[in-house]
């Protein structure tokens, strides 16, 4: 029986379609029209985005099927995805007077920052494995051109092939781990998936654990977790740093959003296992990244280092499970806001066509641009996890679900990996405000839309921080819609 | 004579291993990326064979929307392996080590 129109229930699509549709447009008329400037497509990216968010914003709390049963439109997937549209809408902010600076300003970047929004809203959303892999794949070959946009540089070149070949190798492993649940259960719907696997019982099955097993590989190279990790710091840091920002969240929140669903929906009866895995990437994750991060000297490459030792933190409450996903969602929120501020900060300081900004660049910065340097402040302060910011708060409940499900030696664990990354946040700060230049930065204008984007970040971390209430109340409500 | 489907399982994964060896071992980009190939065409072949088994039809649409995806990302594999050799000449990993740290 063919589906009909009623069945594929496209209304509910309409996030997907609007940043998708608003992504082939600007290609359309780049091609047709192109001449001057570029500032056009970051605003119809912005529209189309505003759309989707528009469309998560008013889905009421309800869970059903889009496109016969592909996508779930239900709270969990909605919350996630209007994470992703913001972080999605901050990063063209971001990347508007950077392009132009750097000489890089062309429509198709906006282009593909929808192109890849839409990857991650496809996963954010995704009740079927296939549709996860083909999210994953748009979202990840995406980046792989973002990460090649400078291509007179080449770090940037170096960093797109290393990305390219590391996150092509990962793919396939999440295929054939998707091939192997398939050969286990009949299907690859992922609620018919868990009804299987919770009938046949927790028996030692091969087929179903070697299939976990290669998914959670394939998604710990999207997350950069521990051992999976070595390309994270090389991509970062040689990647254009509007789209380091961009993939230093996205690509979090879309890979966190499906392996919440995973292990709430299908893996919940195989959970002391999946669990123990996932414990054990946890710890591995927050400390080596925390180690290595003692080590920088360069700023871009610190953030990446500790954008995978805050995978670990994130992790923790993963490994909780259903417990956990409501703090996955809040910590991903304020996490969204602090990286691509922190990034942002990077971005506006850095040298002309040079993507590095070593510790002594920041020397005296604290009096010469006291605006910016207390934005940076901010997020790092968030990111160690100080009180009075949304770090904080998103960390007590990452790891106040750690021990809620029975995990206190690993929120221990990460409390003490939180001391020591005070260590390399806190130092950045000493610089910006206690050494002077030795050789002053000639400092490039900001530009207005940065300047717009750096205040929504600062006050997101802000009010997030200390009024926690209401998105807490809002994770709270968004996770307990499940399809199921 | 038919074969038993743990025989296109266990072909399946032989490719697959051979594929991700090739991966980790050889350094020349394009034969790099010929391996992650082979990798995904393994994971096409047990979708293939556990579909058959499962008498159900999505092993084999799974396996068509692979193979689009594969294009697309060899597509961008090889305009990357371009770009790089003209501004460096260089098709081997161990040439393009700039980053690290």
């Amino acid at each position: 029986m063919l589906p009909t129109l009623s069945v594929l229930n496209l209304n509910g699509a309409v996030p997907q379609i609007a940043v998708a549709g608003a992504g082939m447009l600007i290609m359309l008329i780049d091609a047709l029209f192109h001449r001057g400037s570029r500032r056009w497509a970051a605003y119809l990216a912005l529209l189309g985005l505003a759309v989707a968010l528009a469309r998560v914003v008013e889905s009421g709390a309800s869970a059903e099927t889009i496109l016969d049963g592909a996508l779930a439109r239900d709270g969990l997937g909605m919350a996630f995805a209007l994470v992703l549209i913001v972080a999605a809408a901050l990063s063209v902010l971001v990347a508007m007077d950077y392009l132009r600076r750097e000489e890089h300003e062309r429509a198709e970047y906006y282009a593909l920052i929808l192109f890849a929004t839409a990857g991650g809203l496809a996963m954010a959303m995704a009740n079927d494995l296939v549709a996860v892999f083909i999210g994953l794949e748009t979202l990840s070959i995406s980046l792989y051109v973002l990460s090649a946009f400078f291509t007179g540089d080449a770090a940037s070149r170096e960093a797109a092939l290393k990305y390219l070949l590391l996150g092509a190798f990962a793919s396939a492993f999440f295929l054939y781990g998707i091939a192997l649940l398939y050969g286990a259960s009949g299907t690859t719907r992922l609620v018919e998936m868990g009804t299987a696997i919770r009938l046949a019982g927790t028996q030692a099955d091969p087929l179903l654990w070697g299939g976990v097993a290669l998914i959670i590989v394939g998604v710990g190279f999207k997350l950069a977790l521990v051992p999976f990790h070595s390309w994270a710091p090389d991509v970062y840091q040689g990647a254009p740093t509007s789209v380091t920002a961009f993939m230093s969240v996205a690509s979090k929140v879309a890979a966190f959003a499906a392996l919440v669903r995973l292990l709430v929906v299908v893996l919940a009866p195989a959970a002391p296992l999946t669990s123990a895995l996932l414990a054990l990437l946890a710890v591995l994750t927050m400390t080596v990244g925390n180690i290595l991060a003692l080590a920088q000297d360069e700023v871009k490459r610190l953030l990446a280092y500790s954008s995978i030792a805050q995978a670990g933190y994130i992790l923790v409450a993963a490994v909780a499970g259903e417990v956990g996903a409501a703090a996955v969602l809040f910590y991903l929120l304020g996490y969204a806001f602090t990286n691509l501020g922190a990034f942002a900060v990077v971005l506006a300081w850095s040298r002309r066509g040079e993507g590095r900004l070593p510790f002594s660049d920041l020397a005296g910065l604290g009096f010469r641009r006291p605006w910016t340097a207390a934005a940076l402040s901010l997020f790092l302060l968030s990111l160690t996890g100080m009180p009075l910011t949304v770090g904080f708060v998103g960390k007590l409940y990452l790891f106040g679900a750690a021990v809620q499900a029975g995990w206190t030696w690993l929120a221990i664990v990460a409390v003490l990996n939180s001391v020591v990354s005070a260590f390399y946040y806190l130092r950045l700060v000493v610089i910006m405000y206690m050494r002077e230049a030795e050789m002053p930065l000639a400092l490039q204008r900001a530009g207005l839309a940065l300047g717009v984007a750096l205040a929504v970040c600062a006050a997101g971390v802000i009010l997030l921080g200390l009024v926690p209430g209401v998105a807490l109340d809002w994770a709270r409500q968004a996770v307990a819609v499940v399809l199921s | 004579m038919s074969v038993p489907v743990y025989g296109y399982v266990a072909l399946s994964g032989l490719l697959f291993l051979i594929g991700a060896i090739g991966v980790l071992v050889r350094r020349n980009v394009l034969v790099i990326l010929m391996c992650v190939e082979l990798m995904l065409n393994a994971a096409n072949l047990a979708l293939l064979a556990f579909g058959s088994a499962h008498q159900s039809l999505d092993g084999q649409v799974t396996v068509l929307m692979v193979m689009a995806v594969a294009a697309a990302e060899v597509a961008v594999g090889l305009a990357l392996i371009v770009t790089l050799f003209r501004h460096q000449g260089a098709t081997d990993v161990d040439e393009v080590s700039l980053l690290k740290g």
